[in-house]
């Protein structure tokens, strides 16, 4: 079996029938809070659990020790990394990434993970310790009130009264977390209710009559669709992350062939649609392929396939996609005509969406617009310059070729993210790991560390590969060490041009080139030396002759992280872009040729 | 309201005029305000997580009510806000969205009856008194406690009711007002054709 159909099938297994017959000898029986929450874990199935311990969870650490779960502990060093690498564990093996940290700082370290795993619904579960019920509100020692402060950054959160309600509240924060649109959910755990005595019980069953998952996907509207696909003369499919969520994303490619309708993805749709495909498009938006924005333009029909029109795809609105009818296919109800109006909605599943429409539409005959498509692609290629400098984009593409589209990335944030999107042409869904809606840097190492770990778990077999800038590789550069402790062969590559690029790059264009704070030439470290005092292999390039060398160093050592550390040009600048507020015709191509085409 | 009722963004606007499509004339729909109800968990924090969805997300909110219902796990929500029809209709997909809401009704649209109770404290002493229970008596108002120099009042009503009634006493020297807030409820009998 290829390690694609295996990520494919793992995705696809509800996490849930392989835990529940590991916890049936507890039933019924009484132990402390904290040995019920442990089996409580088990029963999810949740094989690494990223942690930091504390005073307010330390019970659950005993009886950790005591009672040897079958799930493994990850030490993180840092809560943020922890949440991080719970987000990169579920976006490589699609299950739910788990967290434990204490009360307090450690539950306050985990609220950037948790918001981007809100933004960019990622299925996490938070557990933070707690102070003991009766100290709450009395601003006792590291304690925090994690509900309040976490409200409106999750889909959901519990403070858990009791003992006994433990196995319930879990099961239903693990449900909570995969299904629908899937997004992070807290449970706060005091430590009296850890220490209290309880008796495990197990219900499979949930009893939510608050939440449900929708399914609005009738004759009328399937109907509707398939005249206005037939309608058509100018149709795209604009894809987002929610087609990899709902493990759509060999559906969706079907479909796309099926129909001949050509293909674009936002940034986290990237491998929903193999970019190797002749109708794909590549990325829309801000930073988005030229020729996929002009299609968008152009396009009189947008099928809109789990995908929220972020405000990084469509610019200005009003410009955006102006002569297109709207099909949006999308899980959350209230993402559906919130930005774009859309003529037609299925709030439902995308996969069972896609299934039910496939028989139902027609091939369509669209040569012209895909010859229209092929001239703006012709007109305005994505290239970079050839001089004898280390160029970021010349190493993403060494680097696409040494992976063959077949490792998992984990990018950061800013220019890196953008050349990474560009340039590594992906292919496979899972496989593009990234913080798009809250731009987190520091997202990429501890992302990476998870999808490690996940991808260890689960016995798939690909190589994972860090992309970060240097700015945003020192924010979580201290889970390096962890992922040397556990001999996760990571490929860690920085893109050290000195500066925090993207800032640069918006300095340069639009403020006059005063480099405010940006310049980091003489406060970074040493990043080799850094690298291997945290027990990691560290290489160098400095010239685009050097690359091959370090990438085929790197790729030989499989016992620990590498970093790669490419002393890449600090004045690169990522082009196409749409400046921020613009309408999508206005792509700005190059430094030199600021004019706009319309 | 109908939430599949056609509103215009800009971009849809955008769309209409390339096409020579009329377009409405009064430019973007107007703010209005709703009254919605809410069913939420009688638990913890169910409250809370819909008033703060109003702050995070930046919507109007006039007044909310909360109590339970004739289901001792189900509190009713009733909350007045303003907002044009995409709002509204963002507004109430955000309430569902949130797992501790059971259902959501926008009544604004439909038959309902509405009431709200305010007490008011009056300082009036001799004719002045008087006079001032003649208005409570034509508002059907009740005397609520009585001191040389105040009388407290109690009126229930539909809120232009009430504030009618406080403007009234304002001339007399209001002392404290204390007003509940709106609580509706749609009648059982609907009108032909209209929607929840």
């Amino acid at each position: 079996m290829s390690s694609t159909s295996t990520a494919a099938a793992v995705a696809e297994t509800p996490q849930r029938l392989r835990g529940r017959d590991a916890v049936q000898q507890y039933i019924g029986k009484k132990m402390s809070g904290a040995e019920i929450f442990l089996h409580a874990l088990e029963a999810e199935d949740a094989r690494v659990v990223f942690g930091h311990p504390g005073g307010a969870v330390i019970h659950v650490y005993d009886e950790m020790a005591r009672v040897k779960p079958n799930f493994q502990h990850v030490l993180v060093r840092h809560e943020q990394g922890g949440t991080h690498a719970a987000e990169g564990y579920a976006k490589a093996t699609g299950q739910v990434g788990t967290v434990l940290v204490t009360s307090g700082p450690g539950a306050t370290n985990t609220v950037t993970g948790i918001a981007d795993a809100f933004m960019d619904s990622v299925p996490i579960v938070v557990f933070t310790g707690q102070v003991p019920m009766p100290l709450i509100g009395n601003d006792a020692f590291q304690e925090t009130d994690t509900l309040g402060v976490t409200r409106s950054i999750t889909k959901h959160n519990y403070l858990v009264r009791s003992p006994d309600d433990i196995p319930r509240i879990v099961h239903e924060a693990y449900h909570l977390a995969r299904t629908g649109r899937p997004g992070p959910v807290v449970v706060d755990l005091p430590k009296d209710v850890l220490m209290a005595e309880g008796v495990f019980q197990f219900d499979d069953e949930i009893h939510m009559r608050g939440y449900s998952v929708p399914d609005e996907c009738d004759e009328i509207r399937l109907h509707r669709a398939v005249r206005m696909i037939e309608k058509s003369q100018r149709p795209l499919l604009y894809v987002g992350g929610g087609t990899i969520n709902s493990n759509a994303a060999e559906v969706l490619t079907e479909f796309a062939h099926h129909l001949n309708i050509p293909v674009t993805t936002s940034l986290h749709g990237l491998g929903a649609f193999p970019e190797d495909d002749p109708l794909s498009l590549g990325m829309l938006g801000m930073h988005g392929m030229w020729w996929a924005n002009q299609a968008v333009q152009h396009a009189d029909l947008i099928i809109a396939v789990g995908a929220r029109f972020d405000d990084r795809v469509t610019g200005m609105v009003d410009r955006w996609a102006p002569h297109a009818a709207i099909i949006h296919i999308e899980i959350d109800k209230s993402c559906i005509s919130k930005n774009i109006y859309a003529d037609l909605a299925f709030n439902a599943d995308v996969k069972s969406v896609l299934e039910q429409l496939r028989p139902l539409v027609k091939p369509k005959k669209v040569k012209r617009w895909l010859n229209n498509i092929q001239d703006w692609r012709d007109e305005c290629p994505l290239t970079y310059a050839d001089d004898g400098e280390l160029r970021p984009q010349y190493v993403l593409e060494k680097l696409r070729a040494k992976s063959g589209g077949d490792a998992v990335v984990c990018t950061d944030v800013g220019q890196n993210q953008m050349w990474a999107a560009q340039y590594l042409k992906f292919t496979q869904p899972r496989t593009h790991i990234t913080s798009g809606g809250l731009g987190t840097m520091g997202f990429s190492l501890p992302a990476a560390l998870g999808a490690g770990f996940g991808l260890r778990a689960y016995g798939i077999d690909k190589t994972v590969i860090s992309i970060n800038g240097d700015g945003g590789f020192m924010m979580n550069a201290q889970e390096l060490a962890v992922a040397a402790a556990h001999g996760i062969p990571l490929k860690v590559v920085i893109m050290n041009n000195n500066f925090l690029g993207m800032v640069r790059q918006w300095q340069e264009l639009f403020h006059e080139n005063r480099f405010s704070h940006t310049d980091l030439t003489d406060t970074n470290p040493d990043f080799v030396q850094l690298a291997r005092a945290s027990r990691c292999a560290a290489l160098r390039a400095e010239r685009p002759d050097q690359v091959d060398e370090v990438i085929e160093k790197a790729w030989k050592i499989n016992d620990r992280p590498v970093v790669m550390e490419f002393r890449v040009v600090k004045e690169e600048m990522v082009f196409p872009m749409v400046p921020a507020g613009k309408s999508s015709d206005e792509m700005i191509t190059s430094r030199h040729a600021p004019e706009t085409f319309v | 309201m109908n939430e599949e009722a056609i509103t215009l963004t800009p971009q849809q606007l955008i769309r209409k005029r390339a096409a020579g499509e009329p377009v409405e004339p009064g430019g973007p729909p107007q703010s209005q305000q709703h009254i919605i109800n809410v069913l939420v968990e009688n638990s913890m924090g169910a409250l809370i997580r819909v008033v703060n969805m109003f702050s995070a997300r930046g919507f109007n909110l006039d007044s909310v009510t909360v109590g339970v219902t004739e289901d001792s796990t189900i509190s009713r929500m009733c909350i007045v806000t303003r907002g044009n029809d995409r709002v509204i209709s963002q507004i109430i997909r955000q309430l569902n969205r949130l797992v501790d809401t059971i259902a959501v009704y926008d009544v604004t649209g439909t038959d309902f009856v509405e009431r709200e109770l305010c007490m008011i404290k009056v300082r009036c002493t001799g004719a002045k008194r008087s006079e001032v229970l003649q208005i409570n008596e034509i508002f059907r108002g009740r005397v609520v406690d009585v001191t040389p120099d105040i009388l407290a009042l109690e009126i229930v009503g539909p809120t232009r009711k009430v504030d009618a009634f406080v403007n009234l006493m304002r001339t007399h020297g209001i002392e404290e007002v204390a007003r509940s807030g709106r609580v509706a409820m749609q009648r059982a009998l609907q009108p032909a054709g209209s929607e929840i």
